[in-house]
């Protein structure tokens, strides 16, 4: 599965009219020399073997809507962090250091609960592995200087992936990746402040609803995510487990725990079926669910009931239109 | 104070798995049995977390307003609607039914 993946994105740096001349790597962003945005040039060139050079202004669109629309979330992080009775000073240092979303309402809602700060920061940790996957695919496509590297990291997240992945060229990568960082970075930081602020002046939080918006938050991540059945039984197993040990053990430790329902259901299927199924489905989550925010943002993909209605299994699997998207940028 | 030391670990953790991700070469990290879990523990987490979030109040399990909150998401994801407007309908839906006395 690797050795398929990998060759499959070097092609696609390639696309527009450069690499002839061997100077492909130096077409960094704003180097608009003659084929900038969607110049017929370069791309009648590639016309015929798919995506072709893509006018910035898109990548930009497409980059400003994904930041613009997770940015605003960011109120619901600052008011839910302020309600779990977080300090403005520490509900804004989660956004400014941490810096990804899922990781940041896990270690916020761990704290409400009373874990204590290391099995809450191990939840908030675990679910920000992922990010090391993006990278692996990210480093390949943006290929960054080593210098330039350790500042990208932090926008290494889901929405920064799945811009990025969806781009047909590494000028076009960079850009989304930039101006969707950027943006999110940005308002993301702003926004949290002001919910925090907000959350403080509103008085009792969940009088408004407000402790609704985590779990939501949540489900709208995790439904893009239930594709294959195995998804699906990993998420019904670890809803069990979680809400199983929710009353035995210390609080932080339940969602820990239900993360083992990840290697179960692997070892399950091994023992079940061959090889051959356990492949498919690591082609089908070779990013785990890069195309999931950006869908979320344009409002294309999420489906599923959520969590509990996981179980219930429903068969559609090719209306990802993010995905869709991601896979062609490949 | 021990907030502050939850902040700082996750800080440093978060960041340290997104920079290892830019810097380790690819084998290391695409072997496919780690990338399957690694596709598959988050699934776990956020299922997990969506449940505790939306049942449990102080360490007990409660089935509350915010279970009908966290409906009204589902079929607002269902419909295909924006991320923002997810996550408003759970909670314009929860604040409504404790308004009414729910």
């Amino acid at each position: 599965m690797a050795e398929q993946t990998v060759p499959a994105d070097p092609p696609e740096s390639s696309p527009p009219a450069g690499p002839a001349p061997g100077t492909g790597h130096d077409r960094t962003p704003g180097s608009g020399t003659g084929r900038t945005p969607g110049s017929g040039v370069g791309g009648a060139a590639v016309a015929a073997d798919g995506p072709a050079a893509k006018p910035d202004a898109a990548v930009v669109r497409d980059a400003l809507g994904v930041g613009i629309a997770v940015g605003l979330s960011g109120f619901a992080f600052g008011v839910t962090a302020a309600g779990s009775g977080l300090s403005l000073l520490q509900t804004c240092a989660l956004s400014l250091l941490v810096f990804t979303g899922a990781s940041q309402f896990a270690l916020v809602g761990a704290l409400a609960a009373g874990g204590n700060p290391f099995t809450a920061a191990a939840g908030a940790f675990f679910l920000g592995i992922r990010n090391a996957f993006y990278g692996l695919r990210l480093s390949q496509l943006l290929a960054l200087p080593r210098a330039v590297r350790p500042f990208a990291a932090h926008w290494v997240i889901d929405e920064t992936t799945a811009v990025a992945l969806a781009q047909p060229t590494r000028r076009a990568v960079r850009l989304g990746f930039t101006v969707t960082g950027l943006t999110l970075y940005v308002l993301w930081n702003l926004t949290t402040f002001l919910g925090a602020i907000g959350a403080e002046a509103i008085g009792d939080t969940n009088a408004w609803g407000l402790d609704a918006a985590g779990p939501a938050v949540f489900l709208a991540l995790l439904a893009p995510m239930l594709r294959t059945a195995a998804e699906r039984a990993v998420a019904g197993l670890a809803v069990l487990l979680g809400l199983g040990f929710l009353p035995l053990l210390p609080a932080g430790v339940p969602v820990l725990v239900a993360a083992l329902a990840a290697p179960a259901v692997l070892w399950f299927k091994g023992r079940t079926s061959g090889r051959g199924t356990a492949d498919a489905v690591d082609t089908r989550t070779a990013i785990p669910g890069a195309g999931r925010p950006g869908s979320d943002s344009a409002g294309t993909a999420p489906r599923g009931e959520g969590a509990e209605g996981a179980h219930k299994g429903r068969g559609e699997d090719s209306t990802d239109g993010g995905q869709r998207s991601v896979e062609e940028g490949r | 104070m021990s907030v502050w030391i939850a902040i700082a670990v996750t800080a440093v953790g978060c960041y340290v798995v997104k920079l290892v991700g830019l810097l380790v070469p690819a084998e290391a990290l695409e072997r496919p049995l780690v990338r399957r879990l690694a596709a598959l523990v988050p699934v776990a987490l956020l299922a997990a977390l969506t449940a505790q979030q939306t049942f449990s109040t102080a360490g007990s399990l409660v089935v509350d307003a915010r279970a009908a909150g966290l409906a009204a998401a589902a079929v607002a994801l269902v419909l295909r609607a924006p991320f923002l407007v997810v996550v408003a309908s759970a909670v314009l839906v929860t604040a409504g039914i404790r308004a009414l006395g729910g």
